[in-house]
């Protein structure tokens, strides 16, 4: 079966399969690409000082597919030659394992780290995913930006960080 | 008519379900869903300015005219995410 270019499931991340979905995206031409480059987000054992235990994250699947969707789309505005693939797990995650997996592929590196770096702060931005820290002594739900995908000053944030 | 409502995060925690379905009169708006069901759980008023709605997977405005079937989200607001320990990269918009 194709790994999909998006995905969102509870099995652990596997980052060479995000590759191949993304080798394997509309408009690549076979060795045109001169960079790949991945981005593992990992569950952190600390956070604002609590000493963390493990995380559980949460989606509202359709809608986090389309949001990823919808930043492989900026993204190919942004940069025409890079392409997107994005993997996330939900369920519960212990400390080191990768909650996201994001691969992107262009011909030149620059614009592959600035299109793989924007991808996770619009992820942040605009995805429906939720997690909650459970830590030494309690838990609670981590609720941060909500940022309306049609907000440009949002996505404007996202590009001047991914190109600093 | 009858929706079917979806709920997460805290909210889903708050209503003790992450599904519910809801009788509501013909014309009714995402806007009623929500202050029914703020009715039955009063913790859900906190939520009023910062959660964003969507209509069967599809962002929606509060003023959108829900169908009979339809399934009505409520999302809180998302994890945000921090490059620098306790700092917010954005501190966003919210949805009305």
């Amino acid at each position: 079966m194709t790994t999909p270019l998006f995905a969102i499931g509870p099995a652990p991340l596997e980052v060479e399969r995000v590759a191949v979905a993304a080798a394997g995206a509309a408009g690549t031409e076979s060795g045109a690409d001169g960079a790949v480059v991945t981005f593992l987000g990992l569950v952190r054992n600390h956070n604002v000082g609590r000493r963390v235990r493990y995380l559980e994250y949460e989606a509202y699947e359709p809608l986090a597919l389309k949001a990823f969707e919808r930043i492989a789309a900026e993204i190919h505005e942004r940069w025409p030659s890079a392409r997107l693939a994005v993997h996330h797990r939900i369920g519960r995650l212990e400390i080191g394992e990768a909650s996201i997996a994001i691969v992107v592929r262009s011909p030149h590196r620059g614009d592959a780290y600035a299109a793989c770096r924007y991808a996770i702060e619009r992820v942040k931005q605009i995805a429906p995913i939720w997690k909650r820290e459970f830590f030494d002594g309690g838990d609670v739900w981590i609720e941060g930006a909500t940022a309306n995908p049609d907000d440009e000053r949002a996505r404007a944030e996202a590009e001047r960080v991914a190109c600093a | 008519m009858r929706v079917t409502v979806r709920l997460f995060a805290r909210l889903r925690d708050i209503a003790g379900a992450s599904e519910l379905s809801r009788d509501l009169a013909a014309g009714a708006t995402i806007g009623d869903v929500w202050r029914q069901l703020t009715r039955e759980f009063p913790d859900f008023a906190g939520y009023e300015r910062s959660i964003s709605t969507a209509v069967n997977a599809d962002y929606a405005r509060m003023d959108r005219v829900v169908a009979d079937g339809d399934e009505v989200a409520f999302l809180p607001p998302v994890s945000g995410g921090s490059c620098v320990e306790g700092t917010n990269v954005y501190d966003g918009h919210r949805r009305g």
